[in-house]
């Protein structure tokens, strides 16, 4: 760790974090090198969305830690943290675009609230950004008035808007139609061989999943499964990687006597 | 022993909703008074706009309400004064009771029905669309952005309507000065400027800043605890317009109490 060039932009160490009593994540550890592009999969409820949420420092980490750019977010004060955050930007499910605001302001407003730049220069940056995520022209729309996949670029244009070292996305392609999600996928790599970017991605599209990453991490019920490159995932032969890649639906329940007794809620008859 | 639990998981629940409360509260006024001096910048211009739809955007159906509240109190005094000859005691009466009670409690209902439960139903839509999440994530405090400017607008706009409501409910009892109790205009306003202290209106105001916080806090306070899905926005307007109107009445017997005690 000496030579910060060699540093990775994130490294995750035995990261738990618990809702009151229950645990969603149970000891987590990762490394995403700089400019590399890690997509983390896993199924609804596995935790992922956890996973991302405490890397950006909305969901506090119960132990563990999280380095972030050298420093470790899980043990940082409220205002260390708002100093991390600038440096990140994090592109909602839903976009997220403040809805009294234009798509144009959205993206100034951190511009406005952080920097002391001149409003035309504001301006400058906004249509430019706004232009990299093909929304030019844009920016005095509402966000109402934006379908799926525009909200979405908007969202990407204002996390980008500081210029950050990492961008997060959650579940960039959730809810599009495939055409518009391709435009997304490409959009990610624009992204990452334009600038090297250091990009984390959160989905469970399977097809965007190895469009986009350097490298992947598997996640079920709050633990690593396993993770590597494309080739080392598409070759796997652990079981819930394989059930996972070939899209194998959990066993059903078929014993007979399980199923009277989940239907009736009673306790199974004893064999005698 | 189930009602003893429900006792006291009630009271644990009410004590950790006033805690809520006070936390929001005290937040916001480190943003508001000491947050300026860290370079935290306070929002005026988000202010101002919080207050233009607290303050001025509420006067028709404010003073509609507060000139019929006014005569409504000048029938129902002269009701009472008639059987002892002493209808020229209807101008003062209204006064009084405007000035320090109807006046800023009716301000207070009129506010939480047009701005608490809008405040509960703009973070609460807010939560549930991922908003709050994003300024956080944009290093922007959801407090310092959202509530601090809706509590400079309401400390500062509650007392101006509490005042323009106390001229609206004089001006309805003079409608029944004028035409029930044979005032001339200039001698029903003569009437109430006698019968009114400097200290009534001025405990009315105290209270009506109270009740700006209180209807600021509840409502962000609903806002922020709201769920995930559009139902639980409808419930927690709903809760925030209740909460309001309870906690208000609350305030006003504590600080009605306390004026009188300090009155004698």
């Amino acid at each position: 760790m000496s030579d910060p060039a060699q540093e990775p932009a994130i490294s995750v160490r035995d990261l738990r974090v618990r809702y009151g009593e229950r645990e969603i994540l149970h000891g987590i550890s990762f490394d995403v090198a700089r400019g590399q592009t890690l997509v983390i999969l896993g199924g609804s409820g596995s935790g992922k969305s956890t996973l991302l949420r405490t890397m950006v420092g909305l969901q506090p980490a119960s132990s563990g830690e999280v380095w972030i750019r050298g420093r470790d977010i899980a043990k940082m004060n409220e205002e260390d943290l708002d100093e991390q955050r600038k440096k990140i930007g994090l592109s909602f499910q839903g976009g997220a675009l403040f809805g009294s605001m234009t798509v144009g302001e959205n993206v100034c407003l951190p511009l406005r609230e952080h920097t002391q730049l001149e409003e035309s220069t504001i301006q400058i940056i906004m249509r430019l950004k706004l232009e990299q995520v093909g929304l030019a022209g844009f920016e005095s729309y509402m966000p109402s008035q934006l379908s799926g996949g525009m909200k979405k670029r908007a969202a990407v244009a204002r996390a980008m808007a500081m210029d950050p070292e990492i961008l997060f996305f959650d579940e960039p392609s959730a809810g599009l139609d495939p055409i518009i999600a391709a435009g997304i996928d490409n959009l990610i790599l624009k992204l990452k061989k334009a600038f090297r970017m250091t990009i984390i991605v959160v989905t469970h599209e399977l097809a965007s999943a190895f469009l986009i990453a350097d490298t992947m991490l598997l996640i079920n019920k709050g633990d690593i499964v396993a993770q590597g490159t494309n080739q080392e995932m598409q070759t796997s032969t652990h079981p819930r990687v394989r059930q996972f890649l070939d899209r194998i639906a959990e066993p059903e329940v078929s014993d007979e006597m399980n199923y009277l007794q989940m239907l009736t809620g009673e306790a199974p008859p004893r064999v005698l | 022993m189930s009602f003893i639990e429900s006792v006291g998981r009630n009271t644990i629940g009410g004590l950790a909703y006033v805690g809520g409360l006070a936390r929001l509260s005290g937040r916001a006024a480190y943003f508001t008074l000491i947050g300026p001096f860290r370079g935290k910048a306070l929002r005026w211009s988000r202010a101002f706009h919080q207050a233009m739809a607290v303050g001025i955007e509420a006067l028709p159906i404010l003073s509609t309400i507060t000139f019929f509240v006014g005569l409504i109190l000048a029938l129902q005094g002269a009701y009472e004064l008639r059987k002892f000859g002493a209808l020229q005691y209807v101008a003062g009466g209204v006064a009084v009771s405007m000035s320090r009670e109807l006046g800023p409690l009716m301000t207070a209902i009129v506010v939480i029905g047009r701005s608490g439960s809008a405040f509960a139903a703009e973070i609460g839509t807010m939560k549930v669309t991922e908003e709050i999440d994003a300024l956080t994530t944009m290093a922007l405090n959801p407090v310092q952005f959202l509530v601090t400017p809706k509590f400079l607008a309401m400390i500062l706009m509650l007392p101006c309507l509490t005042t323009w409501a106390d001229f609206m409910g004089v001006m309805g009892g003079a409608v029944f000065g004028l035409t029930g109790a044979h005032f001339t205009l200039a001698g029903y306003m003569r009437a109430t400027v006698d019968a009114l202290l400097v200290r009534d209106v001025i405990t009315g105001l105290i209270k009506s800043v109270m009740f700006g916080g209180v209807i600021t806090a509840v409502g962000c306070y609903e806002g922020f605890e709201t769920g995930g899905g559009a139902e639980e926005v409808g419930r927690s307007t709903t809760s925030a317009v209740v909460m309001s109107i309870f906690l208000v009445i609350i305030v006003d017997l504590v600080f009605t109490s306390l004026f009188y005690l300090l009155g004698r």
